[in-house]
C-alpha cells in the first residue's frame, strides 16, 4: 500500500491518473481486489463507480487473481493465419483451464491477446513475460509442463 | 550555450567513430530479444572486452533490422568493408564475430544476403537509423544528425512556416485514414486559446501490425522530436505518448529517452535556449483497441473508459480537456525531422499523386521473409510479396493479402499488381491502414476470415453506440452459422444488410469499418460464401461445418 500511495503522491492525486494508478496496483498486488478499487478511488475522489467501470472496461486488469504463471496466446491476425487457435485449444484440453482462468491448483492462468507486436515470430505466446515465437501446440505444452513439473513436484 | 554542448557532442561522437575499426550493431527489438537477442548483445560486448578491443569496436543494440523470422539479427559495419549481416546469431557465433572483425577475416556462415532484394528494394527515411542508432544513447542520434531539424525550426523558422512545409511535403497520417498532416497541423494552429496539446497515438491496435512498436523500440527520439517540432508549430507546450500497454519495452525505451532529452534542454524548458517550452508525458493504455479511436483515446488520457463521441466538434478545436489537440500516429511524426531537413518539395517527390514518401510495412503471415519493410508509396503489392517478401513458403500459392486489420480488407490475388497508396486501396474495398501486411495462402478461410474479423470487432466495440454493440453480434452469429455450414441464402441477404446498416449509422471509426473485412471478402471470394451455404463444403477445410463443433 505504502508504494501505491507513493505512485498516487507522484501524481499529485490526479483524478485523471486513474489508469497509471490502477496499472501501478496491479503491477504491485497481481491483480484488482474490490478493497483496492475503493482505495484508491476514495485517494483520488473518484466515485466507485467510475473505478469499477475503468477497471472492468480494459482488458489489461484483471479483477480476480492470477495463477503463479500466466500464458498469454496471441490471437492476432498473423498468429490466428500460423495457426494460434489449435495451440490454445491444446492447451485448453491439456491443462483443463478456459481462456480467462487459472488452473485449479493455482498454477497457470491462460490468458489471449490480440497481437504482442512480435507478428515476425508467429505463434506467439507470452510465457511469464517472455515472448515464444514459431510455437506449435506440442513446443507449447512442453513449456508448460516445464512450469508444471517443476512447481507441482 | 546548450547549442554548442550539443555541437560539441555530435563532433566527439563523430570523432570516436571515425577512429573505430568497426561498429557491431544486434537488433535490440523486441523480436529479436526474443529469440536470444540479449543473450548475443552480452556475449559480443564480452568478446570485445575480452580481446581487448573496447576502443576499436563498438557494439551497439539498435531497432529493428527487418528480417524478424531471421534473428537474432546482427550487423558488421567495418572501417574498410561493406557492411555485413548474420542470421540466427548464437552467443558462440558472436565470439566468433567479434574475433573475426579484430582478425580482419568474418565468419562466412550464417550471413545474410545484404544484396537481396528484401534490402536493395527498400527505402529508408522512417526506419533510417536502423543499424546506425543505439536505441538507448541520445548521443547516437545526435550523431545522426538527430534533434538538428528541431535545431532549425527553433532557429530559422516561424511556426506558420513549419506548417507549410509539411503541407508541401503531402505527408499524410499513418493512423490508417490518411488525412494531410499539414492541414490538421494548420487548424490546430488556428484554434484560438492556451494550454494546446500534441499526442501521439502509439496505441497501435491492429492484430498483425508492429511498425509503430519497432520505431518506438528502435528510434524513440525520432519520434520525440516530430513532436516537439509539431508542437512549436501548433503553439502546444504539453505532449502525451499514449502507448499500449503490451509494448513494456517500448514504455521503457521512451522514458529513457525523454529522461535524456530533458537533460538535454531538447525537451522542457527553454529547449535550445529558446523561449519555446514542451513537456512530454507518457499514458499507458490498458488494452483496448478502441482506444486507438482518436475520441476514445482523448477519453482514456483523461483517466475514463475509452468510449469514444461523435465527431465534430473534432480533436483539433476541442480535445484534451475540451483544448485543441493535435493527434497523431508514431509514424507520421517519425517523417516530420526528414521532411524539415530534406525540405517538403523533396519529400513530396517520392510517391505516387495523392501519397507521398514511403510506407513502413509489417509482412507476417504466409510469407518467406517476416519482418518490417519500409518503401515508397506506389510500389506493386506484388513487388512487396515476392520480390522483397520472397513470396509464399512451402511451394503454397497466394491466396488474399490483409491490410488494415479489422477496419481493411483482403485483396485477391487478382489485384497484386495493384500500386500500394491510399486511393488504390480503397478503390478495392481495403484501406492503406496503419501498415499491417498479413499474407494468406490457400490454408486460410475467407469465410472463417471475415468471421475471425467480425468477433474481434464484437468483443472490441465499446458498447456506446447500439449499431456496432448489436450489429457486430449479429453478424458474427451469421458468419458463425456460415462456418458451421447451417446458414442459408437469407442469411447471406441478413449479412450484407447488417453490414450496410452498421456501416452507415455507427458512431466511431470501429463500427463504421467494421464490415469492411466481410464486404471485401464476400466481393473478392463470393464462390467461397457459396460454397459454404449452398453445398455445405469449406473448400480451404479449415471451417468444421458441423453444427456441434467448435469453429
Ligand atoms: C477503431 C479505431 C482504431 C484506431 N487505432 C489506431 C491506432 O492504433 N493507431 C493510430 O495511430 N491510429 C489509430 N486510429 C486512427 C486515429 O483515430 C487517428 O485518425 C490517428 O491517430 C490520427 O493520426 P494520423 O493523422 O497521423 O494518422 C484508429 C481509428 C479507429 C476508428
Ligand atoms: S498477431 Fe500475434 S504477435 Fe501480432
Amino acid at each position: 500500500m505504502k508504494m501505491l500511495d507513493a505512485a498516487m503522491k507522484r501524481h499529485r492525486h490526479q483524478p485523471d491518473s486513474l489508469i497509471e494508478i490502477l496499472h501501478t496496483a496491479q503491477e504491485l498486488f497481481g491483480y484488482l481486489d474490490v478493497q483496492c478499487l475503493k482505495y484508491v478511488g476514495h485517494a483520488l475522489k473518484v466515485p466507485p463507480s467510475r473505478v469499477y467501470g475503468v477497471a472492468t472496461f480494459y482488458n489489461i486488469f484483471s479483477l480476480k487473481p492470477r495463477g503463479a504463471h500466466t500464458c498469454v496466446v496471441c490471437l492476432g491476425t498473423a498468429c490466428y493465419v500460423k495457426g494460434t487457435a489449435a495451440i490454445l485449444a491444446a492447451i485448453e484440453r491439456d491443462q483443463h483451464v478456459e481462456v480467462g482462468g487459472t488452473t485449479p491448483d493455482g498454477q497457470v492462468s491462460l490468458v489471449t491477446a490480440r497481437c504482442l507486436g512480435a507478428c515476425g515470430l508467429a505463434p506467439a505466446l507470452v510465457l511469464d513475460n517472455e515472448i515464444h515465437g514459431a510455437m506449435t501446440p506440442e513446443t507449447a505444452l512442453a513449456r508448460i509442463k516445464a512450469w508444471t513439473d517443476h512447481d507441482r513436484g | 550555450m546548450i547549442v554548442d554542448d550539443i555541437a560539441a557532442v555530435r563532433d566527439r561522437e563523430h570523432a570516436a567513430r571515425a577512429a573505430q575499426k568497426a561498429r557491431i550493431a544486434v537488433c535490440s527489438a523486441a523480436g529479436c530479444l526474443s529469440t536470444g537477442g540479449s543473450a548475443v548483445k552480452d556475449a559480443l560486448t564480452a568478446a570485445v572486452a575480452e580481446q581487448g578491443a573496447g576502443t576499436d569496436v563498438r557494439v551497439l543494440g539498435t531497432g529493428c533490422l527487418g528480417l524478424c523470422h531471421a534473428g537474432p539479427l546482427v550487423r558488421v559495419d567495418a572501417q574498410d568493408a561493406a557492411p555485413a549481416m548474420f542470421e540466427h546469431v548464437t552467443p558462440a557465433l558472436a565470439v566468433a564475430i567479434v574475433s573475426g572483425v579484430v582478425g580482419g577475416a568474418l565468419p562466412a556462415e550464417q550471413r545474410c544476403d545484404l544484396t537481396q532484394p528484401f534490402f536493395t528494394r527498400q527505402h529508408r527515411i522512417v526506419t533510417s537509423d536502423a543499424g546506425v542508432v543505439d536505441a538507448e544513447r541520445i548521443e547516437d542520434y545526435l550523431a545522426a544528425n538527430g534533434y538538428a531539424a528541431l535545431e532549425k525550426v527553433l532557429t530559422e523558422m516561424r511556426p506558420e512556416e513549419v506548417v507549410r512545409e509539411i503541407s508541401a511535403s503531402g505527408l499524410r497520417g499513418r493512423g490508417g485514414a490518411g488525412y494531410p498532416t499539414g492541414l490538421k497541423w494548420s487548424t490546430v494552429a488556428k484554434a484560438q486559446g492556451p494550454g494546446k496539446f500534441v499526442v501521439c497515438n502509439a496505441d497501435e491496435g491492429d492484430p498483425g501490425a508492429f511498425m509503430d512498436r519497432s520505431v518506438l523500440e528502435g528510434d524513440p527520439h525520432r519520434v520525440l522530436e516530430g513532436m516537439a517540432i509539431a508542437a512549436f508549430a501548433v503553439g502546444a507546450e504539453q505532449g502525451y505518448i499514449y502507448v499500449r500497454g503490451e509494448y513494456p519495452l517500448a514504455i521503457t525505451r521512451l522514458k529513457t529517452a525523454i529522461r535524456q532529452a530533458e537533460r538535454m534542454q531538447l525537451l522542457g524548458h527553454r529547449i535550445l535556449d529558446t523561449q519555446f517550452n514542451f513537456r512530454i508525458d507518457i499514458r499507458i493504455g490498458a488494452g483496448a483497441f478502441v482506444c486507438g479511436e482518436e475520441t476514445a483515446l482523448i477519453s482514456s488520457i483523461e483517466g475514463k473508459r475509452g468510449t469514444p463521441r461523435p465527431r465534430p466538434p473534432f480533436p483539433a478545436e476541442a480535445g484534451l480537456w475540451g483544448r485543441p489537440t493535435l493527434i497523431n500516429n508514431v509514424e507520421t511524426y517519425a517523417n516530420i525531422a526528414p521532411i524539415i531537413l530534406a525540405g517538403g518539395s523533396r519529400f513530396a517527390t517520392l510517391g505516387t499523386e495523392h501519397s507521398k514518401g514511403t510506407k513502413v510495412f509489417a509482412l507476417a503471415g504466409r510469407i518467406v521473409n517476416t519482418g518490417l519493410v519500409e518503401v515508397p508509396m506506389g510500389i506493386p503489392l506484388r513487388e512487396i510479396i515476392y520480390d522483397i517478401g520472397g513470396g509464399i513458403p512451402d511451394g503454397r500459392t497466394f491466396k488474399a493479402a490483409q491490410t488494415g486489420g479489422p477496419s481493411g480488407g483482403c485483396i485477391p490475388a487478382a489485384h497484386l499488381d495493384l500500386p500500394v497508396d491510399y486511393e488504390a486501396l480503397a478503390g478495392i474495398g481495403s484501406i492503406m491502414g496503419s501498415g499491417g501486411l498479413i499474407v494468406m495462402d490457400e490454408t486460410s478461410c475467407m469465410v472463417d476470415v471475415a468471421r475471425y474479423f467480425m468477433e474481434f470487432c464484437r468483443d472490441e466495440s465499446c458498447g456506446k453506440c447500439i449499431p456496432c454493440r448489436a450489429g457486430t453480434v449479429q453478424m458474427h452469429e451469421i458468419l458463425l452459422k456460415m462456418t458451421r455450414g447451417t446458414a442459408d441464402e437469407r442469411d447471406l441477404g441478413l449479412l450484407e444488410q447488417l453490414a450496410e446498416l452498421v456501416t452507415r449509422t455507427s458512431l466511431c471509426g470501429l463500427g463504421q469499418t467494421a464490415a469492411n473485412p466481410v464486404m471485401s471478402t464476400l466481393h473478392h471470394f463470393r464462390e467461397e460464401y457459396m460454397a459454404h451455404i449452398r453445398d455445405k463444403v469449406c473448400p480451404a477445410g479449415v471451417c468444421p461445418m458441423h453444427a456441434e463443433d467448435r469453429p
